[in-house]
């Protein structure tokens, strides 16, 4: 068996190194579509200062792009290197929306980024803003196939698993595709990119409003962040609640232990607001609203919402049959056909990933007690307090930009954007919080789903590359290192370039031969 | 299964086609923003030669190194246990290449955001690793298919690894390396020589010229040593081409020359390591004679043979085990399942085609002689 110490590295590197990244997709997605607007704006309008705002977040947009390139290419190759055995049992499923990934999206977005940033000078406008546009069509795209293969992770349908090649194999890529975890998933993680990048915006134009500057390209920027942002927020959290749902139907010891919920609540179950662990981990002290998690999850007033107490009994059964198909898969395996272990197998497959849990105890699976049953079925619980509070961050931090943007768009409406120091001020100072917000949700989802790696087919542990304790050491060490060293020098770039703002040399006005065909006018 | 209108045989055969023209789109697109880099000390010694060569690879380089992105998504998707095992296996090698190519985007990014000689110069060196490492590493990996790769496979299929870093190291294998550097090079110098003019393009011919003879001459080495003197796999088992990828129960003899097998059986396959050498001279001479564009195409068609060369010698070999034959990857037990294997044809005959058409058209866009002057109207030029 793979060292444990190794398996706890390669998570520990896999979730530093997926979060770093994380850090700079939301922004490109959210900041692409936002210049698009922009450019869009200028294109229809003739008026340059609109040209001068997408080239100044333009400016932003590409630093932190090339930090989202820098953490992605890692990505591609992190599957096969730390987590082979991953690769060899789902790479039939998993590696497909990756390989399309590249093919329909990446390649959009890096074709024509170089066009975005070269190309301001040898394109028409109509032709540079359709390659805006283009760039934001592909970083969009590239989020919905890898939530494809992220929501494949949650919710594993449209595949089977194959004696003969020892794997996961797709049956319905179709189903891979429409998977509802999926679809929830990709449209509340782009609504959440979209938020980011509108709270950057109006952040740094408060900023220039505070300080006096910039005061026409800054309101123009708050007026598409504020409406781009309040609808972006609202669906953020409207789809989470979509996210919420499915994951009812998929992955109740998820929902069971965001919750805390250890004893089935009768139905409707409440919303716990916050609660204190006890000593023994479960809470002692809680508020709750009445009927309100019932209704996000099951969408009925009379479903039963399962406890931990209750999954972990329900999970104890299924590595039970699940030993059973694991040792119906081992007379198959031998090569001689046998009719009833055949017949078993196909009763007792889709636990087979249960029995898988029991690997941690013993090599020979078939021979598991019950003691060993129900230690692995206790592994099926997650660590329940960090994703109990990871949750209420996060919609905690929803709510407040629905609030938040809600607020900003109605003083753009108003024309009073600056106002007032101390909203603006208070607007520069939430700047981190999409970003605590997004990690969280991604914690939660990851986190939430252990001891899988594919939910109920594939435990973590079983998954992870043999490799040594000192190839992780050093490479860990080397990504921390490197991956700090390029944040800190990114911020501080990004820094210059807000201080230096939108009348620097770098986005001064181009060349009257790109000017647009109709003069602007005077203002 | 009978759905699909291909049968697995066929299918295997055009993903490792695939597979081929994938490395060889990423070595010819990539390899022009690697070659820049690994030359930018060299070629061009001031901030303006410097920022010409940044500027010459800025527009596309992002969209040419997809290349490799998708590479390695296809052999996730086409090939997993080549996926696992070789990435895995690789994986010291694999985490030098990476912090490499890491150093790419914000080299390009980062360099010209402040205007000090010292920043410049760290983001000068940084570009080099980026593109000096890969180019010479993925040379050392291919040249230790040739060897065999020290991993075995347990009875779940779970591939192990008992090598390290060093041991890839190998004078065969670090030849591979160096003809993979010096083909890079000639490519990122044929790139040079065609869009620049000056000091700049005179010395890119110079290192270029050098680069194409060695590659030619370590190329002709390389093949001698490979076809002649390594121990060589065999499969002496048959192999049911339609059979469920499970490489395990055949059976693998080592055998010194068994990589000449293929040229003897399929004689018409000497034509790729000719195209090899031919281009390699091609590029030489026609950097030489400034023939601007015949050099970037004599050098593209070198890549284009010296990775066929690889590919059809190890046939049907992806990645044999040096110390366990039986576990061995071949063209027919390694591969995602047939229907995987044709949803993923079916999406690169849709894809393919549209981006090679709007690459096409940026390069059109971006297209002419890229000088200092041409740079100091462009607010956004690295």
């Amino acid at each position: 068996m793979i060292d444990p110490l190794v398996v706890e590295l390669s998570r520990l590197q896999f979730a530093a190194t997926a979060m770093y990244h994380f850090i700079f997709v939301p922004l490109t997605l959210g900041l692409s579509f936002l210049m698009a607007v922009m450019e869009s704006v200028y294109v229809m309008t003739g008026r340059s200062v609109w040209r001068k705002a997408t080239l100044f977040w333009g400016t932003l947009f590409g630093i932190n792009f090339a930090m989202g390139v820098a953490t992605g290419i890692v990505m591609e190759f992190q599957f096969g290197m730390n987590w082979s055995y991953y690769s060899h049992y789902v790479g039939d499923v998993f590696g497909a929306p990756l390989a399309i990934e590249g093919l329909m999206a990446f390649f959009l977005e890096a074709t024509f980024i170089g066009l975005f940033f070269f190309g301001w000078d040898r394109l028409k406008p109509v032709g540079h803003l359709a390659v805006t546009w283009l760039m934001a069509l592909g970083a969009n795209f590239s989020a919905l196939w890898i939530l494809i293969a992220n929501g494949w992770m949650q919710n594993p349908v449209g595949a089977a698993f194959n004696p003969d090649t020892m794997r996961m194999e797709v049956t319905d890529f179709m189903a891979v595709i429409f998977n509802s975890v999926a679809q929830a998933k990709f449209v509340h993680t782009v609504s959440a990119g979209y938020v980011t990048g509108s709270v950057f915006v109006l952040a740094i134009s408060a900023l220039f409003l505070l300080q006096g500057k910039y005061a026409d390209i800054a309101k123009r920027s708050m007026v598409v962040a504020a409406s781009f942002g309040l609808a972006s927020a609202l669906s953020v959290v409207v789809l989470g609640d979509e996210s919420g749902y499915v994951a009812t139907e998929h992955q109740k010891m998820k929902i069971a232990a965001m919750e805390a919920m250890y004893e089935t609540e009768p139905a409707p179950a409440g919303l716990t607001l916050f609660a204190i662990p006890g000593a023994d981990g479960r809470p002692t002290y809680q508020v709750t609203f009445p009927f309100v998690l019932g209704l996000i999850t099951t969408r009925s007033l009379d479903r039963d919402l399962p406890g931990i107490t209750e999954l972990t009994e329900r999970a104890a059964m299924r590595v039970a049959s699940g030993v059973d198909a694991y040792k119906a898969l081992s007379v198959i395996r031998t090569g001689v056909y046998d009719a009833n272990a055949r017949a078993t197998f196909e009763v007792h497959k889709a636990d087979l990933g249960y029995a898988l849990l029991l690997k941690k105890y013993r090599a020979d699976v078939e021979n598991a007690t019950g003691e060993e049953i129900a230690k692995a079925a206790l592994d099926t619980v997650p660590d329940v307090w960090p994703l109990f509070w990871s949750f209420r961050i996060m919609v905690g931090i929803g709510f407040f930009y629905i609030a938040f943007f809600g607020f900003w768009f109605w003083k753009a409406s108003t024309h009073r954007l600056d106002t007032s120091r101390f909203w603006l001020r208070a607007a520069l100072w939430t700047l981190p919080l999409p970003w605590l917000a997004i990690e969280g949700g991604w914690f939660i989802a990851e986190y939430g789903r252990q001891p899988w790696v594919v939910e109920g087919v594939l435990p973590t542990f079983y998954a992870a590359s043999g490799l040594t304790v000192w190839d992780l050491v050093i490479s860990l060490a080397f990504f921390l290192l490197t991956y700090t060293v390029l944040l800190v020098i990114m911020v501080w770039l990004m820094v210059r370039v807000i201080k230096a703002g939108p009348a620097d040399k770098s986005v001064l006005d181009l060349s009257d031969d790109t000017a647009p065909a109709n003069p602007e006018p005077a203002q | 299964m009978s759905a699909i209108p291909l049968d697995y045989e066929t299918l295997r055969l055009i993903w490792w086609a695939l597979l081929g023209i994938l490395l060889i789109g990423f070595a010819i697109m990539g390899g022009m923003d690697l070659g820049i880099g690994a030359l930018l000390p060299f070629v061009a010694r001031t901030d303006d030669e410097r920022r010409v060569l940044l500027n010459l690879a800025g527009p596309t380089w992002e969209g040419n190194q997809v290349w490799l992105v998708l590479g390695g998504g296809a052999i996730f998707a086409a090939w997993p246990a080549i996926y696992a095992a070789s990435f895995s296996g690789f994986y010291i090698a694999m985490i030098a290449i990476l912090l490499a190519l890491i150093l790419r985007p914000v080299g390009f990014k980062f360099r010209g955001k402040v205007d000090d000689p010292r920043w410049r110069t760290v983001w000068d060196w940084a570009l080099f690793v980026g593109g000096f490492v890969p180019a010479l590493v993925f040379g050392v990996a291919v040249g230790n298919l040739f060897l065999g790769v020290p991993f075995r496979l347990d009875d779940v299929l779970r591939p192990s690894y008992e090598g390290n870093f060093f041991l890839l190291l190998t004078p065969f294998a670090l030849v591979a390396g160096l003809v993979s550097l010096s083909m890079l090079l000639t490519q990122g110098a044929a790139i040079i020589a065609m869009r620049t003019d000056g000091a700049v393009a005179e010395r890119a011919r110079t290192y270029g010229r050098w680069a194409a003879l060695a590659t030619a001459a370590l190329f002709v080495v390389g093949g001698v040593v490979a076809l002649y003197l390594l121990t060589g796999f065999k499969v002496t088992s048959v192999q049911n081409p339609l059979g469920p990828s499970n490489p395990l129960g055949k059976t693998v003899v080592l055998e010194q020359g068994a990589w000449r097998a293929n040229y003897t059986n399929l004689p018409w396959m000497i034509v790729a390591p000719i195209l090899a050498i031919a281009g390699s001279l091609g590029a030489w001479w026609a950097l030489g004679a400034k023939a601007k564009i015949l050099g970037i195409l004599a050098s593209s068609l070198a890549i284009f043979g010296i990775i066929s060369t690889a590919g059809l010698s190890l046939f049907p070999f992806l990645m044999p085990s040096s110390i366990d034959p039986a576990s061995s990857l071949t063209v027919w037990d390694a591969s995602s399942s047939q229907l995987t294997l044709f949803i993923m044809l079916i999406a690169t005959l849709i894809f393919l085609p549209i981006v090679l058409i709007y690459t096409a058209w940026v390069y059109r866009v971006m297209r002419g002689t890229v000088t200092p002057t041409s740079l100091g109207r462009n607010p956004n030029a690295y």
